[in-house]
């Protein structure tokens, strides 16, 4: 196990790498010179051609991107155009803004979206059954940022409840957010729950556990939670992307200074590095996390921990 | 419909539909999907709003309403002579939101026929060649998908700007990745079939057996992601314009419509219901036709 991480690991570098030159070359193709943003209104054509050189700017495009990843891995992010800082300052602070917010949406909808899939999965016909499934469709219909909009009247200007922005009250204000933001996903985990959880529960080895005698809460809680998690996690893993792009329209909508606001900031502004930057460390944050997802399916499943135990030892 | 050759006349509506079931899948894929109420309910309500937004200019006219301020009227709420109020700008949000129709529902199939055909050529080619290609390809998709395609489009307006066109292929190749996983696990799952080595064994070229043979049977799981991405594609084009990256005012969009209504919301909350209504509407009737267009496709139900 421990060298199948390890190999995960390395792996993660090519596909780093590549997705930074991707980055990179797209936004490099950017129409226009970026001198003249930095210069404003001091550009001149001769200091112009001296800034080019300077930011190695006139360089090939593989020679540009090999000067980036090589200050990359040395934590610089390059400078930003606009404010003349280092990228990294500006986004330190706005990375652990970020950050709680998905940590706390992702916890919101696990440890609800999970037990009304399963819930509703062990009684399709009941009532409970009925409202989350049409809970369930109308998540996945909802456009986040109006959603936002939505709470925001509700609990901010009608009740007086919660904040309609910021980060100064401190978990009152990451509330909304993290239900904003989490919405969708929560619906989605929901869905999946359930469909998988109603497959798992028609198995042979379910009857055969309920004609032992198992009681009925063992039979779905032993039984049948571990293999119907499965899908679930597979789609708790592959939505953490869809997250980290939610948390652009989500922080737009409270105006919380994060990731997201950062990188719309900076394309009005068309601050490349800036953007660069941004997108890099969102890159890896989903790289990261869809790791940690197949390592926890990894040792979730024991079909899948032999098989890759055994290619383990092989390597 | 003609008539059946075989004698005797019909009397019953079933007798009626028997007589067809023979003769078309496509009949009876269409009874099957008429069975499935909530896909019926998605695809009347999909209907109104393409009706709606086909015939916009019949409705409503875009340079004297759409777009001229009138600001004696702004900040209405919903009444007779507005049925939907009027926004900051004193103009009419139904008129705006059907002509947002139009701009919503033109990009978003655009950009899904953009991806669909960067898919079929290559989660074509994946699949039914499989091997190195299959594996440098899907490869390659994989890096892709590791981005989330609204940080993907995003980079790519970034880069090019915000056109209607740029917006267009920017979405469109964000979810080409996806398109060219399904497209690929379709072909792979017809292309081992005894038809396909019959037409390969009397000489015909990859080309014709993709065109001819493959990919008319792997038509179903195609349709039915089309419909689910475009419903994506949409709240993509309204969340990049609310954001304030997507199209620009005063062309009508519900998410830009939303954007520069958030700062009346407080005093006219109006002015954001009925654009969000739109957008969520026009996802819950794709959803919808998705859901039930995938039960009335899938194999594994045919029988």
């Amino acid at each position: 196990m421990v060298r199948y991480i390890i190999r995960r690991l390395f792996e993660l570098i090519p596909v780093i790498l590549v997705l930074t030159f991707i980055v990179f070359t797209i936004l490099s193709m950017t129409p226009g010179d970026a001198t003249t943003i930095i210069l404003g209104s001091d550009y001149t054509p001769e200091l112009g051609a001296k800034l080019r050189v300077e930011l190695g700017l006139d360089r090939s495009l593989f020679v540009q991107y090999f000067h980036y990843i090589t200050n990359l891995v040395q934590g610089d992010f390059g400078m930003s155009y606009v404010t003349r800082a280092p990228v990294l300052d500006q986004l330190r602070p706005r990375l652990a803004n970020t950050a709680w917010i998905v940590a706390c949406a992702m916890f919101l909808c696990v440890s609800i979206g999970i037990p009304i899939g399963i819930r509703s999965a062990t009684k399709p016909n009941s009532f409970f059954s009925q409202c989350a499934m049409v809970f369930g469709l109308m998540g996945v219909s909802m456009p986040i940022f109006w959603l936002g909009l939505l709470l925001i009247l509700l609990f901010s200007v009608n009740l007086g409840w919660l904040p309609s922005s910021g980060m100064d009250h401190g978990v009152k204000s990451l509330i909304l957010p993290a239900i904003t933001l989490g919405f969708n996903y929560m619906a989605n985990i929901m869905r999946t729950t359930r469909s998988s959880m109603m497959e798992a529960i028609r198995q042979d080895f379910i009857r055969t556990a309920r004609a032992k005698g198992v009681s009925e809460h063992d039979v779905i809680y032993d039984h049948a939670l571990g293999n119907a998690l499965m899908p679930t996690i597979t789609i708790i893993g592959m939505n953490v992307g869809t997250l980290l792009g939610g948390v652009v329209l989500t922080e737009t909508v409270f105006s919380i200074p994060g990731m997201g606001r950062l990188l719309v900031e900076a394309i009005n502004q068309r601050d490349t590095p800036c953007v660069l930057g941004t997108l890099v460390v969102m890159a890896i944050c989903v790289a990261v996390s869809n790791l940690i997802v197949d390592l926890i399916y990894a040792y979730m499943d024991p079909r899948i921990r032999a098989q890759y135990g055994a290619k383990a030892r092989q390597a | 419909m003609q008539a059946t050759s075989t004698a005797g006349p019909i009397t019953t509506k079933k007798e009626f539909y028997a007589q067809f079931k023979k003769k078309s899948i496509a009949h009876e894929l269409w009874l099957r999907f008429l069975k499935n109420k909530t896909a019926v309910i998605g695809l009347v309500i999909f209907c109104i709003i393409m009706a709606v937004a086909i015939a916009a200019p019949w409705l409503t006219s875009y340079d004297n309403v759409v777009v001229k301020m009138d600001i004696a009227a702004r900040l209405q709420p919903p009444g007779m002579e507005h049925w939907f109020g009027t926004d900051e700008l004193g103009r009419d949000i139904l008129a705006r939101i059907v002509y947002g129709a139009r701009v919503s529902l033109l990009i978003g199939f655009s950009a899904i026929f953009v991806s669909l055909m960067v898919g079929l050529v290559l989660g074509g080619a994946a699949g039914y060649y499989g091997g190195k290609l299959d594996s440098v390809i899907m490869r390659a998709m994989d890096v892709f998908l590791s981005l989330p395609d609204v940080l993907l489009a995003l980079a790519i307006i970034a880069a090019f700007g915000n056109t209607k066109l740029n917006l267009t292929i920017a979405i469109g190749l964000a979810f080409a990745p996806k398109f060219s996983r399904v497209v690929r696990s379709a072909v792979m799952g017809v292309r081992d079939n005894e038809y396909i080595e019959a037409a390969r064994s009397i000489g015909a070229l990859d080309s014709r057996i993709i065109a001819r043979h493959v990919l008319p049977n792997c038509i179903g799981p195609i349709i039915v992601q089309v419909t689910l991405y475009v419903a994506n594609a949409i709240l993509t084009i309204a969340a990049l314009s609310f954001i304030g990256l997507g199209i620009q005012p005063p062309t009508p969009e519900w998410g830009n419509m939303l954007a520069s209504g958030r700062t009346y919301m407080r005093d006219f909350p109006h002015i954001v219901m009925a654009p969000g209504l739109a957008i969520f509407f026009t996802i819950l009737a794709l959803n919808l036709l998705g859901d039930g267009l995938r039960d009335t496709l899938d194999p594994r139900l045919k029988h």
